[in-house]
């Protein structure tokens, strides 16, 4: 037993939300009509589709995050043996980190941080 | 290696002496389940309460006090309000993945909450890869967010999903970062050692100045991690009306509500356990008395609970430019500098212990 106890919160979790639902579905009073199934804008009727392309700052931010937080992975297992490594382990990061840093430079020059 | 037994362990060992070993460990895995959804619905509804009178007395006012002893009993009361709501939705929306959101976002937190050591032996897993795993769990809870406001076929959902994706990812990186820093104090992932390492001194003292700063800036991105104010883009009640659960009614409402708190309590957690030495008391002075760990690891938790609280009624809401160039042009380098400098003390062994 240990890690297996992961399983039973998924399973807890599950089961939660599953049975609030089921409860609510059997205790909550119930009314149906047209315009109470429309989504909400304003009180006004929707207009035009929502599903259409997006603004593209949010991807360009995904894809920087997507490399910093590839780095981040890499980072964990050097910071959990540093102790045993000493001045390799350091001048080692320090060269990556500094790379990582330009590349966050580059980025940075090149706009992709700003949000207009 | 394994320092402190956990809490299922303990309940199997038990279990075992009176039942067959398989029925022991199912019986051992439904009691910790039980127990950790009542934490989990306990801690939901009164730091709900907490938030309200703190609001409250930050703003000259009362709060709820009627129903119950001061109000006690007002989110329970509150609670049951909303189960006997109906669950309404709307035609327009993706059936499947509207339903599925809530899923995401209370598991992962439930899954986050089970990790933390309340006291010695008090834990319901403990995992070597204890801090990775927190921060694997909390980009997972995004994802109930992004589906919820795009299933719902809703503009201001869907912004508020969007605005919610962009703004977590960018502060989990420091999220990540500062307690990097903290791991390389400790040389190990797993939180019972963690612990451990902290009987010569909590992580912020044997850290001293890299430390207080990767605090700093894990305090921020915390509360940026958990959307609320005043990095609260995603709901932001007055341009997006509720933000990404504009569309979600009664139950599923709750499920939203009680996340956005329960996570609030998970970053505190994080923070007890990295920084201020967890369910170790002060200067050692109830080591002899193990179960006072709960009271001291909920009051460093509730400390800094309060503090998340304070900054909501201190600042006012950022700009979504001002939200993510604070990250990537301030935060994201002064992390990378500050996790070198830890290594520098580490490596020259400048570190304060006891």
């Amino acid at each position: 037993m240990g890690s297996e106890a992961i399983i039973v919160f998924l399973i807890a979790g599950i089961v939660l939300v599953a049975g609030a639902n089921f409860l609510s579905n059997l205790i909550s009073h119930k009314s149906d009509n047209v315009q109470k199934r429309e989504p909400y804008e304003s009180g006004m009727t929707t207009i035009g589709p929502t599903w259409v392309q997006f603004k593209v700052g949010y991807y360009l931010f995904a894809i920087l995050f997507l490399v910093f937080d590839v780095e981040v992975a890499f980072l964990v297992p050097w910071a959990v043996v540093f102790k045993d490594f000493g001045a390799v382990g350091f001048i080692e990061i320090l060269l990556f980190l500094f790379i990582l840093g330009l590349g966050l430079l580059y980025a940075w020059k090149k706009g992709a941080l700003k949000w207009e | 290696m394994n320092i402190a037994l956990n809490i299922t362990q303990t309940f199997q060992d038990w279990l075992v002496g009176f039942m067959p070993e398989g029925a022991a460990s199912i019986t051992a895995m439904v009691i910790v389940a039980v127990i950790y959804l009542m934490i989990f619905a306990v801690a939901g509804l009164y730091l709900v309460l907490l938030e309200r009178r703190v609001a409250a007395w930050f703003q000259l006012r009362l709060g709820p006090n009627r129903v119950g002893f001061q109000g006690l009993l007002q989110t329970m009361a509150d609670a049951l309000k909303l189960v006997s709501k109906e669950l309404t939705g709307t035609d327009r929306a993706d059936k499947f993945l509207y339903n599925l959101a809530p899923y995401f976002v209370i598991i992962t937190s439930l899954m986050a909450l089970g990790i933390f050591p309340f006291t010695q032996g008090f834990q319901a897993f403990d995992i070597n890869i204890g801090i990775f795993f927190l921060i694997a769990i909390s980009s997972i809870g995004v994802i109930g967010i992004l589906l919820a406001g795009w299933s719902s076929n809703n503009k201001f959902a869907l912004i508020g999903a969007m605005r919610s994706g962009v703004q977590t990812i960018s502060y989990e990186l420091s999220i990540g970062l500062s307690l990097l820093t903290m791991v390389l104090l400790t040389g190990s992932l797993q939180l019972s050692e963690i612990v451990e390492t902290q009987k010569h001194g909590w992580l912020i003292v044997q850290g001293h100045v890299p430390a207080i700063i990767a605090f700093m800036i894990y305090m921020i991105a915390g509360t940026a991690e958990t959307n609320r104010a005043p990095f609260d883009m995603v709901e932001a009640e007055s341009e997006l009306g509720a933000g990404f659960h504009t569309e979600y009614s009664g139950m599923k409402f709750a499920y939203f509500f009680l996340a956005e708190f329960i996570n609030m309590f998970i970053i505190a957690c994080i923070a007890t356990t990295v920084f201020f030495g967890a369910w170790l008391s002060p200067f050692g002075i109830t080591e002899s008395l193990p179960w006072l760990g709960v009271f001291w690891f909920l009051l460093k938790a509730l400390i800094l609970v309060f503090l998340m609280m304070w900054f909501r009624w201190t600042f006012p809401r950022l700009r979504i430019d001002q939200l993510l160039s604070l990250e990537w042009k301030y935060l994201l380098p002064i992390n990378l500098i500050n996790i070198m400098l830890m290594a520098f003390l580490v490596w020259q062994k400048l570190t304060i212990q006891f």
